[in-house]
């Protein structure tokens, strides 16, 4: 029992101290992320290659199809070069009201997930700085899941 | 009975799903972890708070596994198969077959196969390991598994040792899979009263009662190489419950049915978004030593998931 509670008490600390030392990388303290993106000409080229893929695939198509393609495309490059600590301020809608009423399932924003994946490998977005933007977007799930 | 009749349930549901039954299901690669050899989702020695199948949100799913492993004086199987609901609850079965190779002949029964059924449940009660990646919340859930081992020429010993055939398990899991970092944890502490996992029963009584439950904590760690690749290693605590009725037994005090713990390194590829295979190093310490020269039962772990 002894050692049982050991083996708790140092499983409990290491967690505790791995969740410490991430909490302070989540944000970005500098721009190392928006140049992984090849900033701003990276992130237009990444966007337009997205779009493509969110359109052409069954999943995400009927959300992207008939969108304003072009005003998502701009917002997404100010989002993600305000995310990767890059010089933008995101000034577009905000992410509850702008995805208020489309029924959006859990299942919708995996697919968008993979997409964005899918896009990130063909513009050569090493695949830890991959992670590093996802963990920053996967949170907005809250504001687009629609609820049930 | 009525644990051949949830089997055949769980089974068929199962395979209801994995025939394609069910539309597209949408988990992200490899989130509904592979199959453990008690049949819950998690790595391969431990479950996880994930739910299995690729089933999210608002879907049903389903996964079956094969899994072998050969260790020095072992030779294992394991499958089974798990339904995944809205990605909240888990039913999960699985087989577990010990060809006890020299260790039955040395006990007197030559040819001696255990097998081990297990029926699990697990509901997901907080927290999103992938999503929730500006937290430090992990996704939370508790399970259970209803074990009984099938009779064999083993009965004998078990009885004389004053070990059960079946027990229940109880644990809770948290897992947290830190996006940015490309790390996956998880830590598992189990309630339990089962010898070398339920193979040689639960609990004993001979030279002194065994019976009472016992935590046991399991830990895994992941990285993720890619999207599809996961690399990891994983440890799960054994209680020693067989060490004074196997002393008592055997008139010695050098622990012949002692045990150690279990630990792997593995490697996991999800080469489609419904397949999934792991290879791993599996070490699960003495199994009783007393039949195998104290040898480490070491060996190549194999398994294969299909999920839909």
């Amino acid at each position: 029992m002894k050692k049982t509670f050991i083996s708790l008490a140092i499983a409990a600390s290491g967690l505790l101290l791995v969740g410490s030392a991430f909490a302070q990388t989540m944000a970005p303290k500098d721009d190392q992320l928006y140049k992984a993106f090849g900033e701003k000409a990276g992130l237009v080229s990444l966007m337009d290659d997205f779009m493509t893929r969110l359109v052409a695939d069954p999943r995400t198509g009927p959300h992207f199809g008939p969108a304003n393609q072009q005003r998502i495309k701009e917002q997404l490059v100010e989002q993600l070069c305000a995310l990767g600590g890059g010089p933008c301020v995101y000034k577009g809608a905000d992410m509850k009201s702008s995805h208020a009423n489309l029924d959006i399932k859990k299942s919708d924003f995996h697919a968008l997930v993979e997409v964005l994946q899918a896009s990130m490998d063909a513009k050569g977005i090493p695949f830890r700085k991959q992670g590093e933007m996802l963990a920053l977007l996967a949170p907005m799930n809250r504001d687009i899941i629609t609820p049930k | 009975m009525k644990t051949k009749l949830a089997t055949t349930l769980i089974a068929a549901s199962a395979a209801a799903f994995c025939a394609g039954a069910q539309a597209d299901t949408g988990k992200l690669l490899l989130t509904g972890g592979v199959s453990s050899i008690d049949g819950a989702a998690g790595g391969g020695l431990t479950p996880w708070a994930v739910i299995g199948s690729n089933a999210t949100a608002g879907e049903i799913g389903g996964s079956a596994y094969i899994s072998n492993l050969g260790t020095k004086d072992y030779g294992f199987n394991f499958y089974g198969a798990a339904v995944g609901i809205k990605d909240r609850f888990e039913l999960s079965i699985g087989q577990q077959n010990m060809d006890t190779r020299a260790t039955g002949t040395a006990l007197g029964v030559p040819g001696l196969r255990l097998k081990q059924t297990i029926i699990g449940a697990k509901v997901k009660v907080a927290g999103d390991a992938i999503l929730d990646s500006d937290t430090l919340m992990p996704q939370i859930a508790v399970g259970l598994q209803y074990k009984t081992l099938a009779g064999s020429g083993l009965n004998a010993t078990l009885d004389a040792l004053g070990a059960k055939r079946s027990g229940v398990d109880l644990y809770v899991s948290a897992t947290k899979l830190f996006l940015g970092q490309s790390l996956l944890l998880n830590a598992t502490l189990r309630a339990t009263k089962a010898n070398q996992n339920g193979l040689l029963g639960y609990g004993a009584s001979l030279g002194g009662s065994e019976n009472s439950y016992s935590l046991q904590p399991e830990f895994s760690i992941g990285y993720l190489v890619s999207k599809n690749v996961v690399v990891g290693a994983e440890y799960r605590t054994m209680r020693n419950k067989l060490v004074k009725a196997g002393n008592t037994a055997f008139a010695t005090n050098t622990g012949p049915l002692r045990s150690e713990d279990w630990k792997d390194i593995f490697v996991a590829w999800a080469p489609t978004k419904n397949v999934s295979l792991t290879l791993a190093y599996v070490d699960l310490g003495v199994v009783v030593p007393a039949t195998t020269a104290s040898r480490k039962q070491q060996g190549v772990y194999v398994s294969a998931q299909l999920a839909f």
